[in-house]
């Protein structure tokens, strides 16, 4: 990694020396299936107990209502998918939000070509839905209400407590996707109301392929996974004993880091900020200046497209994302970026950049560095810079 | 989580070191095509020496200068567009297909295609440009649509 500054860490990160020494046991000399009846298979299944009870301590929640899945996005569909047919008797609305990941908006796109009502609530400039607009929102048929945490590409964290306040008051189930938040803020479901909750492991320096969903106790939700009788009988599917392993040691690592790491990413995020915004002209910053998530920084450079920007940052050896790349189809964050009200152009230069508790000071300044050139280095071959310049000439005149 | 695009090493060349970037002061033609919401602009502008022939197909294109607001795909096409109409008569470089730029870097993504179209489309419209200002026919030269997405959506 040394010859590369990691700036993606939303994207996934990497796996801790502890996870993975953690891990290791379980695909060598402990490799049984968790769900045997034999005593050597005891140790894999009080491996998965173990780890379901750490999710469950973090979360405030019982061990009982900690699911093993296959990562967030299997999470998120089981939530949705889940509950939209367990429910479908009741009613056929839920609300959801127009920045989702697209684990939650396609499979919402799906549920509506089944028959479901689907409502996707606006967000002001810097991401945050509005209570009221939510409560508007409410219909005698909605059955689920479906708020990320954090958003994982502009940071902005939502105001999860008064959903969870509105969803309960109204009876309706509330689920987040917590993909972005689990491990980085405090989360305890009880206290926020939240009845569902997705969450996932490479996104805290755990093993990819590997993800929890929460369900509250009473919860009616229809299994996802059907087969075996595995997780209660609602995710079947022999128990992916190494990965749960290490969500329970990515969580452990997380719950005891987290104070000093958000403190630490702040520091180093807002010093990023504050370089870019004021170095490199006609630029914003995209997301809530304050309520986002300690590692995520996301600007807007005007007159220059994303993904040039990136393959240049790339050359200089920084990975970075970005909420372009022109009708590639992989267009993922930028429906966030035009929910928040960003016209087209600037949609498309759009810079995400996403810390660790490892970045240091000096990988921040040297990915200032490489961005100012590579931004200037765009802007002096873009038509738009040109226009806008002669314009502002003209008008200096 | 946008992901980037696998370029031939040509594409990379023509994205890294662009050839014939910048304005002409003063051009016989510009053209600009594309549009901010599919993400690409382009424009090229051109010097076109009218001395070289007798009519103007046979005129020489002197110099030609572009800039491009889009991916890169689309500022590696409009790159390899300038090299490819330099120095050429004005009918010949009114024969620049997207199919020679593609292949001229080595193939396309498919998802960036239309990179290709829209630099043939801007050379087309600076050539347009240039025979208004002139108020000369050139044969085989149309108006340019001044939306890439209007034509693909049309075709």
């Amino acid at each position: 990694m040394s010859d590369v500054i990691y700036l993606d860490n939303a994207a996934t990160t990497k796996v801790a020396p502890e996870v993975y020494e953690a891990m290791k046991p379980y695909f060598e000399e402990l490799f049984g299936n968790a769900a045997s009846i034999y005593r050597f298979a005891g140790n894999s299944r009080k491996a998965v107990e173990a780890a379901r009870e750490t999710v469950a301590d973090f979360l405030g929640a019982k061990p009982n209502e900690i699911y093993f899945t296959g990562g967030g996005s299997e999470s998120d569909n089981w939530a949705l998918k889940g509950v939209a047919y367990a429910l479908k008797d009741k009613g056929k609305h839920i609300i959801t939000t127009k920045i989702e990941h697209h684990a939650i908006l396609h499979t919402c796109e799906f549920l509506s070509k089944q028959g479901f009502d689907i409502t996707y609530l606006d967000v002001d400039e810097n991401g945050v839905i509005d209570i009221e607009a939510l409560k508007a929102a409410i219909r005698p048929d909605t059955i689920l209400i479906s708020v990320m945490f954090a958003n994982n590409e502009i940071g902005t964290v939502e105001p999860i407590k008064a959903i969870g306040e509105v969803a309960k008051e109204n009876g309706i189930y509330f689920h987040t996707d917590a993909v972005q938040a689990y491990g980085h803020l405090p989360i305890d479901v009880n206290e926020l109301k939240i009845d569902l909750l997705s969450a996932s492991g490479h996104k805290i320096n755990g093993p990819k392929g590997i993800g929890i969903m929460y369900i509250r106790n009473g919860v009616k939700i229809d299994p996802f996974i059907h087969g075996g009788a595995q997780e209660r009988s609602r995710r079947a599917g022999t128990h992916n004993t190494p990965g749960i392993v290490g969500f329970g040691k990515a969580t452990e690592l997380a719950k005891e880091k987290m104070e000093s790491r958000r403190k630490y990413e702040t520091g180093l995020r807002d010093y990023l900020i504050e370089r870019v915004l004021s170095e490199v002209p006609y630029t914003k910053l995209n997301g809530h200046r304050t309520d986002r998530l300690s590692n995520n920084a996301n600007f807007s450079f005007q007159f220059i497209e994303g993904e040039s920007l990136l393959i240049m940052l790339d050359q200089k050896g920084i990975c970075g994302s970005s909420g372009s790349a022109c009708t590639s189809g992989s267009l993922d964050p930028y429906h966030v970026l035009l929910a928040i009200g960003l016209p087209h152009e600037i949609a498309h230069g759009s810079l995400r950049l996403t810390l660790s508790d490892e970045t240091t000071k000096d990988e921040i300044d040297t990915t200032v560095e490489a961005v100012k050139f590579v931004v200037e280095r765009l802007r002096s071959m873009s038509p738009l810079y040109e226009d806008f310049i002669k314009a502002k000439k003209a008008e200096d005149r | 989580m946008s992901e980037i695009i696998e370029y031939s090493d040509k594409v990379m060349d023509h994205f890294t070191n662009p050839r014939n970037v910048g304005e002409i002061e003063n051009p016989s033609g510009v053209g600009t095509v594309g549009n901010a919401k599919c993400g690409d602009i382009m424009r090229i502008y051109l010097d076109i020496d009218e001395s070289a022939g007798t009519s103007p197909k046979e005129a020489i294109v002197r110099d030609v200068k572009f800039k491009t607001f889009g991916c890169g795909a689309a500022v590696a096409t409009s790159s390899i567009a300038t090299e490819m109409i330099m120095g050429k008569t004005v009918e010949d470089a009114l024969k620049l297909t997207n199919k020679a730029v593609q292949e001229a870097l080595g193939g396309l993504p498919a998802v960036k295609i239309h990179c290709s179209l829209l630099a043939e489309e801007a050379v087309h419209a600076a050539l347009w440009d240039y025979a208004q200002k002139k108020g000369i026919t050139i044969e085989g030269l149309k108006a340019p649509v001044s939306d890439i997405e209007e034509r693909e959506e049309n075709s």
